[in-house]
């Protein structure tokens, strides 16, 4: 018997899409983010719902909540920094509670794999006071989203569907449900004393909230998705999300709480293990949140005294702990991987990033950067960049800076994606305006949201659906501040480039430059338009310097000894900032011949 | 438990198909009707990167990643990252490697690590199973497009798995764009006689 036959292979995030289409939810909105977008894009495509993409997640959470007052059922995605900026809304959402159906999806990036932190979402969820649904595999990924919904209509309350990057981008085995038909809201229902959360309103609103916490500790205990199973009576493993799995492989013998429902916690059954066991070991990914739990409704446990607080857990680590927790073999030593030279990301070929970093490190200045491709800037060989913090974060950072460095060494600049402005920039930027600080923002328009994959912002003109929407004008936003020292750059001209920063930063005060070009992947990839190097090349280097994946050393030698370069002919778009920099003049646009092969 | 599972990574330089690769992978691993995961992380390969995916298949899957050293398989299809993961091959396994070198961008440092010409060599004195070598890209470009270069390296991979040679053939036609079915069918023979 073909098990396989009903189901299909899909990775967790596409596993949510399809939940949440089977749950009948109307509405999704979110913010891309890795390892969360792509839950939004598998959703957009399915018949009869309707999906976008908001400028951050504040507004996201705000769209979603709006969405549900007014009675559809409605998804929201982003990734964990994510839902910092949507706290906000959220903290008092979980008050009001909802009227359709609201699945709050985050997905959490444990070992940083592309994120700035690893910060844990569950302790978020308890704080905001909203059940936390931690699935284990895509199967059970699916089967979550369609029960969060059905727990959030039930208790009238904002659910927590929280997953992790091994979740997110793994593929395992789904059964494909039935589709209901999806629920849209018909009209907003005005009710002030819910949803006006003034104090006099918000206090009963609290007292709602935490009666229904106690209702959810209830349901925690009997919710199916926390599996209890009891075999050895040694050692009791209380475990969640992929964790377990790593658990289910090692330790088949063990008695294990395979906790679903993370908030509330289970307090019943997990006494139930512990009175079934000699000892209770939690193993989690990340904080110690369900150990704390344990500890809290007094179940004598222990967990990060043997597994990593840090980073993403995986079979060898587990193997580690439960050596150290006397439940194992002292694993062997891992075979040892031989050193190879890395392969650190870098900005593509043809990437409009690269020219406006050139003219940057050129001018020499105090460089506050942000979120986006352009954080690689920070790195070799074009080192230009100098802080990194949050989505928005530059042109605060470049406001402070500016304000109290009373003897700067270097002018100072902020440098910003046009998603990334559009995400949490402009109030900066309103900042550095009125509070007349000397410093420069750059925005480097690339006209699309490419770290994430193409995702398209409100500059762009098209919606996550291909709708086409109006677009924001980036120039307007800026002088509808009051800004009139405004610089236009194509970052594929250096020289001028680089005059037109020199003026932007010698203005006394706020000035803004805006580099445009769009990116070299999205929403069209740069097709090869090759250049050349003449064999004439000395070895100077400087085009080795723009850090372009096309340009290599061809292991020749001058006679001096210095390493001549070629460039890649099928990877070169024809960018030409090769050539401008180049002190020799041996570089040049490849001229194609009718008929010859390539 | 772990008897009963094969381990097979497939690594690579971003852009060059191991997502795919891996894709044929489970789907012929569901259609032997075995239980099967897979893993990788997506993000910052797009740029040059390394990729790595993990895939196993058996009667039951829990962990969706392989633990260090236990790979039954490893297919590498770029030589400098068969030597980053040489160590991955458990004992008596077998590692593929593509004869295909892309050097990493130089950079502008001074002292940049060296590119490991010998790589397939060094990899041979390491690895605890077999190495098999092949130059795929030459024998893609003789059967006339260098596009077939995974399906030969799967042909290769497929001689170290026990799934049946018509499932891989069924799963390669089901997968491929119609018009190359017959030269896809051809490369995987070409790869399976290694």
């Amino acid at each position: 018997m073909n098990e396989s036959d009903s189901k299909v292979l899909m990775f967790g995030n596409e596993a949510i899409a399809h939940g949440a289409r089977e749950a009948g939810c109307y509405f999704g909105v979110g913010y891309p983010g890795t390892p969360s977008t792509e839950i939004l894009q598998v959703f957009a495509k399915f018949p009869g719902i309707f999906a976008k993409w908001s400028p951050n997640e504040k507004v996201a959470m705000e769209v979603g909540i709006g969405a549900s007052l007014a009675g559809s059922r409605t998804i929201c995605t982003m990734k964990h920094v994510g839902v910092n900026v949507a706290m906000d809304p959220l903290m008092t959402f979980t008050y009001t509670g909802v009227v359709g159906g609201f699945v709050l999806v985050v997905a959490d990036d444990p070992g940083m794999h592309s994120s700035q932190n690893e910060q844990d979402s569950r302790i978020l969820g308890k704080f905001a006071k909203m059940p936390v649904l931690e699935p284990a595999d895509s199967q059970e990924t699916a089967t979550f989203t369609k029960q969060a919904f059905e727990i959030s209509e039930q208790f009238n309350t904002p659910v927590m569907l929280r997953e992790t990057t091994r979740i997110a981008h793994a593929k395992g085995l789904v059964e494909i449900g039935k589709w209901q038909e999806p629920i849209r809201g018909e009209s907003f229902e005005q009710d002030n004393s819910r949803f006006v959360m003034m104090p006099n309103f918000a206090r009963p609103r609290h007292t709602f909230a935490e009666k229904r916490s106690i209702e959810l500790a209830k349901f925690s205990d009997q919710f199916e998705g926390n599996i209890l199973e009891l075999k050895s009576k040694e050692v009791g493993i209380i475990t969640s999300g992929i964790a377990s799995q790593y658990i289910r492989e090692l330790l088949p013998e063990a008695s294990i709480l395979k906790i679903g429902m993370s908030w509330p916690f289970p307090a019943g059954k997990a006494q139930q293990l512990a009175e079934h066991v000699k000892r209770v070991i939690v193993v989690e990914e990340l904080e110690p949140y369900l150990e704390e739990e344990a500890l809290i409704v007094g179940i004598a446990c222990k967990g990060k005294e043997y597994f990593p607080r840090e980073g993403e857990l995986n079979l060898d680590a587990i193997k580690l702990g439960l050596f150290k927790a006397g439940l194992g073999e002292k694993p062997a030593e891992p075979p040892i991987a031989t050193e190879v030279i890395p392969r650190p990301p870098v900005l593509c070929t043809g990437c409009p990033h690269r020219g406006i970093y050139m003219a940057i490190k050129k001018i020499k200045a105090d460089v506050f950067g942000d979120i986006g491709c352009y954080t690689l800037a920070a790195l070799p060989p074009l080192s230009a960049m100098h802080t990194a913090f949050c989505m928005g974060a530059s042109i605060g950072n470049a406001v402070g800076s500016a304000l109290n460095a009373s003897n700067p060494k270097k002018p100072t600049l902020a440098v910003i994606g046009d998603g990334t402005f559009l995400h949490s920039g402009i109030t900066g930027l309103i900042d550095l305006y009125t509070s007349n600080a000397n410093a420069t923002v750059v925005i480097v328009d690339n006209s699309i949201t490419a770290m994430t994959g193409g995702q398209p912002n409100p500059a762009a003109g098209y919606d996550l659906m291909f709708n086409e929407v109006p677009k924001v004008n980036l120039r307007k936003i800026i002088e509808g501040i009051g800004i009139e020292h405004i610089f236009e750059i194509d970052p594929y001209e250096f020289d001028d480039a680089v005059a037109r920063l020199k003026e932007a930063v010698a203005f006394k005060g706020t000035s803004v430059v805006i580099s445009s070009r769009p990116c070299a992947l999205f929403p069209a990839k740069l097709t090869p338009d090759p250049y050349f190097v003449e064999d004439a090349c000395n070895g100077c280097a400087a085009c080795l310097k723009i850090g372009c994946p096309a340009i290599f050393k061809t292991g020749e030698v001058t006679e001096k000894g210095l390493a001549k370069v070629a460039i890649e002919e099928s990877n070169c778009t024809g960018c030409s900032l090769c050539e401008q920099v180049c002190k020799v003049d041996v570089i040049h646009k490849m001229v194609k011949v009718k008929g010859a092969s390539a | 438990m772990t008897d009963e599972l094969t381990n097979v990574m497939i690594v690579g330089v971003g852009g060059q198909g191991v997502i795919l690769a891996s894709d044929i992978l489970c789907e012929v691993a569901l259609r032997s009707g075995l239980d099967v995961k897979k893993s990788e992380v997506h993000g910052m390969s797009q740029r040059g990167g390394v990729v790595s995916s993990h895939v196993r298949f058996g009667t039951k899957v829990y962990s969706p990643l392989i633990s260090t050293g236990t790979s039954d398989a490893v297919l590498a299809f770029e030589s400098s990252e068969a030597l980053r993961f040489t160590h991955e091959v458990k004992k008596g396994g077998l590692l593929i490697v593509s004869t295909k070198k892309i050097k990493p961008p130089s950079g502008g440092g001074k002292k940049v690590a060296a590119y490991p010409e010998d790589a397939i060599e060094d990899a041979k004195k390491a690895c605890l199973g077999t190495v098999v070598a092949i130059d795929a890209e030459k024998i893609a470009m003789e059967l006339g497009n260098t596009k077939l270069t995974n399906t030969i390296l799967l042909g290769a991979l497929s001689n170290g798995l026990e799934i049946t040679e018509d499932v891989w053939k069924e799963t390669i036609t089901s997968m491929v764009p119609q018009k190359t079915i017959e030269i896809n069918l051809q490369a995987f023979e070409k790869g399976r006689a290694f």
